[in-house]
């Protein structure tokens, strides 16, 4: 009885002190903005917002809520960080293999790679890739067409837009060509664990990706064509693209500083996880003879992801994080919209800041919860 | 006996509370900010990260510009010394936390005087030191030369956090042209990403593209079309609820612009003692009682048009002598077909 009081009375002092400055902090904010006049209130969440965004994925403009725009703002946060997790995994995973390559060069460009890029800082990135790389590209009147459908000019690279005819049909066999694929992958399992035959899954799949979908091209009625940009003049010496699909610089820029510096992290952790495998298993492996290629499927990265994904997860949420910084480059982010515009046009900084704070804290918790599911599902499993 | 000395306690008494409460009126007319502000011995003013001609450092830290001179007129009438302010930039997002935060007194940084920013979120506008307008400006090369001529797919380089934000959207709606707001946070972006041709118009108050241009590549490939979509007054402004702070900023810049109507300047302010002008006069402390009012000495006026100028002065020096706008336009005294008049120092 003795033990337990003393082990509880210092856990509650630490907690009634910690509510206690909480109490004290909010008080005092309520006290300082009553007597600046200052009114708290989330109402204004309702109003029209009044300002244009430049680049949104829902339908927004002036006429919308604050509330709107705040989605606005969070979806593009979203967008850039999906992207960026994408390309610096794939980038991260090529370059982290490419250190413990036996070719000297590869080896050595890879190791430049790294740490060149993790030892600048992010924003330098982030204006390097806007501002030096933004003067280089052409004006939209002087771009050069590549594949005589792309244009990458100063003001974003413009691509051509897919319109559809029932799309949903297109949509339903890819799905179905997905469900097949996975059917397969269970059978051919069960059919090497039983008869220790083996099943070309990676080409059966590969052939039902594209054999579903055309068929639905050639007997269901699918149609796809392109609006290529057209260059449409403004002015004497202004001129845009029209038509298609036109990616902002901003976005560009940030996605590649992004993805680029946050590579650099990953290639680290995937270097470590794969050298943290004993050269034992490798060898142990290759002597019951497995092919290389099965080694590192089946023996290497099972063991070499669970040194690999605590640390990456971390290298996610810093990557989700640190596109905040957009607001330098008018990214039209969370911050930059929501923590920016809106806050100045309503003065609201109290309530916008913690929605903003609470938004990212979101973010970045279920991130982490995914990953800590995946690393439980790839953990061992101890029987 | 003793019924006396009772009547003569509470006659002691009665005058004591009297005079108790004079004192607490005077000190209370020293407001707080004002009390602080002598205390630290400095003005702490905000002003922007760099406009040509309103607040802008050179090399060495030195910060002129009209907006900055507001701050330099206050420290004069508070201080004594027109060099006791510290100036904090600020981007036009951060100003008014800044100042509701106190963690400046007086915000003089091109700001806009509008309804909302007055009545909702705990500021306070002293008064107009520039009336603005918002513009645009396109490259020379691309023929525009009216905002008439503008097509639906323009982009158009801005703040964000100011007043343009929103008057553009109105002037590009109201037009019924489509157009892409590109919105960085800090001026010197948006003046790198319009130079480097990533949109084809810059937009935000008149006075500012005039600066701005001042740090293209190449000023003379720009030019500021003529047209003004709003009304941007500029001015200094106060945190809400300390009057006195509020009085004592307004009048400083009143000063300014009332010492050039008389024709008043840092040169001949002591010989304007002398003057038979009673207005003049009081505006040089040689008459009258003004500086009590807000618990300042009577020599604060004459402190401020010496070491600081009058608003001709201030406007010469940092704005028509740097070439940024030679014609003061609607800033010239409402007796020289302007609209700048104040209300008189009696």
């Amino acid at each position: 009885m003795n033990l337990k009081l003393k082990d509880i009375v210092p856990q509650l002092i630490t907690v009634i002190a910690v509510v206690l400055i909480f109490g004290f902090f909010t008080y005092n904010a309520q006290i300082n903005m009553e007597n600046r006049g200052i009114d708290f209130g989330y109402g204004f969440l309702s109003q029209e917002s009044s300002f244009d965004v430049q680049f949104s994925l829902i339908e927004y403009d002036g006429s919308h809520s604050y509330f709107r725009a705040y989605l606005v703002g969070l979806l593009n946060t979203i967008l850039v960080s999906v992207i960026g997790i994408i390309i610096a995994t794939i980038l991260g995973v090529i370059v982290g293999v490419a250190r413990l390559s036996p070719n000297y060069l590869i080896n050595k460009f890879a190791a430049f790679y790294v740490e060149f890029f993790r030892n600048i800082p992010l924003l330098l990135q982030i204006f390097f890739w806007y501002f030096a790389a933004l003067r280089a590209l052409p004006l939209p009147q002087d771009a050069e067409a590549i594949f005589g459908v792309f244009f990458l000019t100063i003001k974003g690279l413009y691509v051509p837009a897919f319109i559809w005819q029932n799309f949903s049909i297109f949509f339903y066999t890819l799905v179905a060509a997905v469900i097949a694929i996975i059917v397969i992958r269970i059978h051919a399992k069960k059919v090497q664990e039983n008869q220790g035959k083996q099943i070309p899954v990676f080409f059966i799949s590969l052939g039902l990706i594209f054999i579903f979908p055309l068929l639905s091209f050639l007997i269901g009625g699918v149609k796809l064509s392109f609006e290529v940009p057209v260059l449409k003049q403004l002015a004497t010496t202004s001129f845009i693209y029209e038509g298609g699909v036109s990616l902002p610089p901003e976005l560009i820029a940030l996605t590649l500083s992004l993805s680029l510096y946050t590579a650099t992290f990953i290639a680290e952790c995937v270097r470590a996880g794969i050298q943290g495998v004993g050269k034992g298993q490798k060898e142990a492996a290759a002597s019951i003879g497995l092919t290389p290629n099965q080694v590192l499927k089946l023996v290497i990265m099972p063991q070499a992801l669970r040194i690999i994904i605590p640390p990456t997860t971390n290298q996610y949420l810093n990557l989700t994080k640190n596109s905040s910084l957009a607001a330098a480059i008018a990214y039209p982010d969370l911050v930059l919209v929501f923590a920016g515009t809106a806050l100045m046009q309503t003065g609201k900084a109290i309530e916008i800041v913690s929605i903003t704070m609470f938004t990212y804290l979101t973010l970045s918790i279920s991130i982490s919860i995914l990953m800590n599911w995946y690393n439980k599902k790839i953990a061992i499993q101890e029987k | 006996m003793f019924k006396y000395l009772k009547q003569l306690t509470s006659l002691v008494a009665m005058v004591a509370v009297l005079f108790t409460f004079t004192t607490e009126s005077m000190a209370a007319k020293k407001s707080k900010t004002l009390k602080n502000t002598q205390k630290k011995g400095f003005v702490r003013c905000g002003v922007s990260q760099g406009l040509p001609g309103f607040s802008n450092a050179d090399a060495a830290g030195n910060w002129t510009g009209v907006d900055v001179d507001v701050c330099r007129a206050v420290a004069a009438a508070v201080l004594g010394d027109a060099n006791k302010v510290k100036f904090t930039p600020l981007s036009a997002k951060e100003r008014f936390t800044a100042l509701t935060s106190g963690e400046i007194d007086i915000l003089s940084r091109n700001t806009t005087w509008t309804l909302s920013r007055d009545a909702d979120i705990g500021l306070t506008f002293v008064g107009v030191n520039f009336y603005d307008g918002q513009g645009f400006m396109v490259r020379k090369s691309s023929g525009i030369t009216s905002t008439g001529q503008f097509k639906d797919g323009i982009s158009a380089c801005t703040n964000i956090g100011t007043t343009t934000e929103l008057n553009m959207r109105d002037f590009f709606n109201s037009k019924g042209i489509k157009y892409e707001p590109v919105a960085f946070e800090k001026a010197d972006e948006v003046v790198a990403a319009y130079d480097a041709g990533r949109c084809d118009t810059y937009t935000t108050d008149k006075s500012g593209l005039a600066a701005q241009r001042t740090k293209m590549k190449n000023p003379d490939e720009h030019i500021v079309l003529p047209e003004t979509i709003s009304k941007e007054p500029l001015g200094p402004v106060v945190r809400q609820g300390d009057s006195v702070w509020e009085d004592i900023v307004r009048w400083s810049l009143n000063t300014m612009i009332e010492a050039e109507e008389y024709g008043i300047t840092s040169a001949n302010a002591d010989m304007m003692k002398t003057s038979d002008n009673p207005a003049i006069k009081r505006l040089v402390g040689a008459e009258g009682e003004l500086g009590a009012a807000f618990g300042l000495d009577n020599d604060w006026s004459l402190r401020i048009i010496k070491q600081v100028g009058n608003y001709g002065e201030s406007y010469k020096r940092n704005i028509a002598d740097t070439g940024i706008l030679p014609d003061r336009g609607p800033n010239q005294l409402w007796t020289k077909g302007g609209i700048l008049y104040v209300p008189p120092a009696r």
